[in-house]
């Protein structure tokens, strides 16, 4: 059944609503009742004028019984149906809406409510896995009770102790629970933060992340192939989510590549190079004479009013370590610890400088499938009887469609990960066995 | 003069605590509170029984753990690990690398003592 056969029941659903009865609209609009009846019944298409004054008479727009909101429903209850991995009468998704409207409203808001849980629980369980804090804070906690408990057992099971220990243990226990106190009260405050996951900024690396968020990936002022050195402190100067002096200095490095990016390739020339081959990294490295990891990073810092749509990059060490994040909806990366091995980020480390190309889906997402470019370049000055150090790059760009049969099903990192039977598992998955 | 116990550990006042404990059941303790050359101190002073944290500055206790059991004359040195997390894989991991006890911290003093005793004793019957 089309969607504009469906008018009919959005029509029948909004007169019962009213409490008017078919032969009364009927009489309304000037047709008959029975007329009415089979465009009730989607047996008859309506458009132009009829619909129209049906609508008035309704008291709706046109535009709510020829489409309505469900054009959007229907797209959702299809990721709904993706993303449940189930069963569901895919080609019947338009009928379903237009005659339960109530239940695929609260289908959508199901689905998107267990989406926000999703994430809820990789970050938090990303965190209580590989967060440094949360694991310093609770050693700090453990050493300062371990120290307590023994302590205060000596005072009390050591009868006659000499006043000079006593005074030292005394001393030792004031110590270590003003250590417990302050260690207690950062936990605290930490995970009070929990309610608002992205907004608590923490390590060095997420109060960068924070401020090229922030920004979104792109500093205008430094947009400028002839700006002057100080621009860079300025940017920094205007800053409040870079609190710490590590997180500045991660900044200050990203900058200072950022600025070298845009002297190699200013940002006219790329949106021209775009203009004229569209987005083909292979053409546009070839037409503007850079290396690959640079038109990713530049690829990445296009301000959105360019009008490319969202483009993601990560880039990361000869060890897999992530450096330099920009995830994109659909295709999360995590914050700490390791990322999917069949990332062809991690893949494209065993074969540098050859550029790889492929076309993925992220596991249990449903949202869609992505073009991957990957390459691994030297960083750094060359020099001889030294080790040559390779960094990693991968632009992601979302594919309007959804996922090719072909398409290498990938995931964020394995703790997190639903897939199945994969060779490439480092650890099971909390999705897979729950908590 | 009684048996000896090289405590390795970088928390001044666990060091205290334990020593305190320890010397007055009898032993004769040494602490160390780096991990860098905590295998060198272990040969120099040729100790009954080690206490070995894990976190440590300059090198984890599991690396020690390890060359202390890839050298002859250590391999058989009685290591009780001492852990501020009580993961699964970190008790796995001291296991598979030859740890002879392993304690989560906050432990008592009673486990400690009992623990010390029976593992040097465990030694002198085997030997």
């Amino acid at each position: 059944m089309s969607r504009s056969a469906l008018t009919g029941s959005r029509i029948r659903e909004r007169r019962n609503m009213l409490a008017l009865r078919q032969a009364d609209l009927a009489r309304t609009v000037g047709i008959s009742a029975s007329y009415l009846n089979l465009i009730e019944h989607n047996r008859r298409r309506i458009a132009g004028k009829l619909l129209r004054d049906i609508a008035i008479a309704l008291d709706v727009e046109p535009a709510a019984l020829s489409e309505g909101a469900e054009a959007h429903m229907v797209a959702r209850l299809r990721e709904a149906a993706a993303e449940g991995g189930k069963r569901a009468e895919l080609d019947r998704a338009d009928e379903f809406a237009g005659r339960f409207p109530g239940w695929a409203e609260l289908i959508v808001e199901k689905q998107r409510r267990v989406a926000t849980l999703e994430r809820t629980v990789e970050v938090l369980t990303d965190r209580l896995t590989h967060d440094p804090f949360l694991s310093a804070a609770l050693h700090d906690m453990l050493t300062a009770v371990t120290a307590i408990r023994s302590t205060s057992t000596i005072l009390v099971d050591t009868p006659g102790l000499e006043p000079e220990w006593r005074g030292r243990f005394h001393r030792n226990i004031n110590e270590d629970s003003q250590r417990l106190t302050e260690a207690s009260r950062a936990l605290a405050s930490y995970l009070d933060g929990v309610d608002d996951i992205d907004a608590s900024v923490t390590s060095p690396q997420e109060e960068v992340e924070a401020f090229l968020t922030l920004n979104k990936y792109h500093f205008p002022e430094l947009e400028d192939p002839e700006a002057e050195e100080d621009v860079i402190a300025e940017v920094l100067a205007g800053d409040t989510h870079l609190a710490s002096a590590s997180s500045k200095a991660l900044a200050q490095a990203f900058l200072e590549r950022y600025v070298e990016d845009v002297r190699a390739l200013p940002m006219g020339r790329l949106k021209q190079a775009l203009h004229d081959v569209g987005m083909q990294p292979s053409l546009l490295a070839s037409r503007l004479g850079v290396d690959m990891a640079r038109l990713f990073r530049r690829l990445a810092a296009l301000p959105e009013e360019a009008g490319y749509g969202s483009i993601g990059f990560v880039s990361c060490d000869a060890s897999g370590t992530l450096i330099q994040r920009k995830p994109l909806e659909g295709f999360p990366m995590p914050r700490f610890g390791a990322a999917c091995p069949l990332w062809s980020l991690f893949r494209a480390l065993s074969q540098p400088m050859m550029p790889l190309f492929e076309v993925v889906a992220q596991s249990g997402r449903g949202s869609g499938s992505f073009e991957t470019y990957a390459i691994a370049q030297p960083t750094g000055a060359l020099e001889f009887g030294k080790p040559m150090r390779f960094e990693s790059a991968m632009l992601i760009l979302p594919v309007d469609q959804e996922p090719a049969d072909s398409s290498e099903s990938v995931g964020v990192s394995c703790r997190i990960c639903p897939k199945e039977r994969c060779d490439a598992r480092r650890e099971p998955s909390i999705l897979a066995e729950g908590f | 003069m009684g048996k000896r116990v090289l405590l390795i550990e970088d928390e001044p006042n666990i060091i205290e605590a334990i020593s305190f404990i320890l010397s007055r059941d009898g032993w004769d303790v040494d602490t160390h509170a780096n991990g860098r050359d905590a295998v060198d101190r272990v040969k120099e002073r040729n100790p009954d029984l080690v206490i070995l944290d894990v976190m440590l500055p300059g090198r984890s206790g599991f690396d020690i753990l390890g060359d202390l059991r890839n050298q002859p004359e250590t391999i058989d040195l009685p290591v009780l690990m001492l852990t501020a997390r009580g993961q699964t894989k970190d008790r796995e991991m001291a296991k598979r690398l030859g740890a002879s006890c392993f304690m989560t911290k906050p432990f008592s003093n009673a486990e400690v003592l009992d623990i010390v005793r029976s593992l040097v004793e465990g030694q002198k019957a085997a030997s």
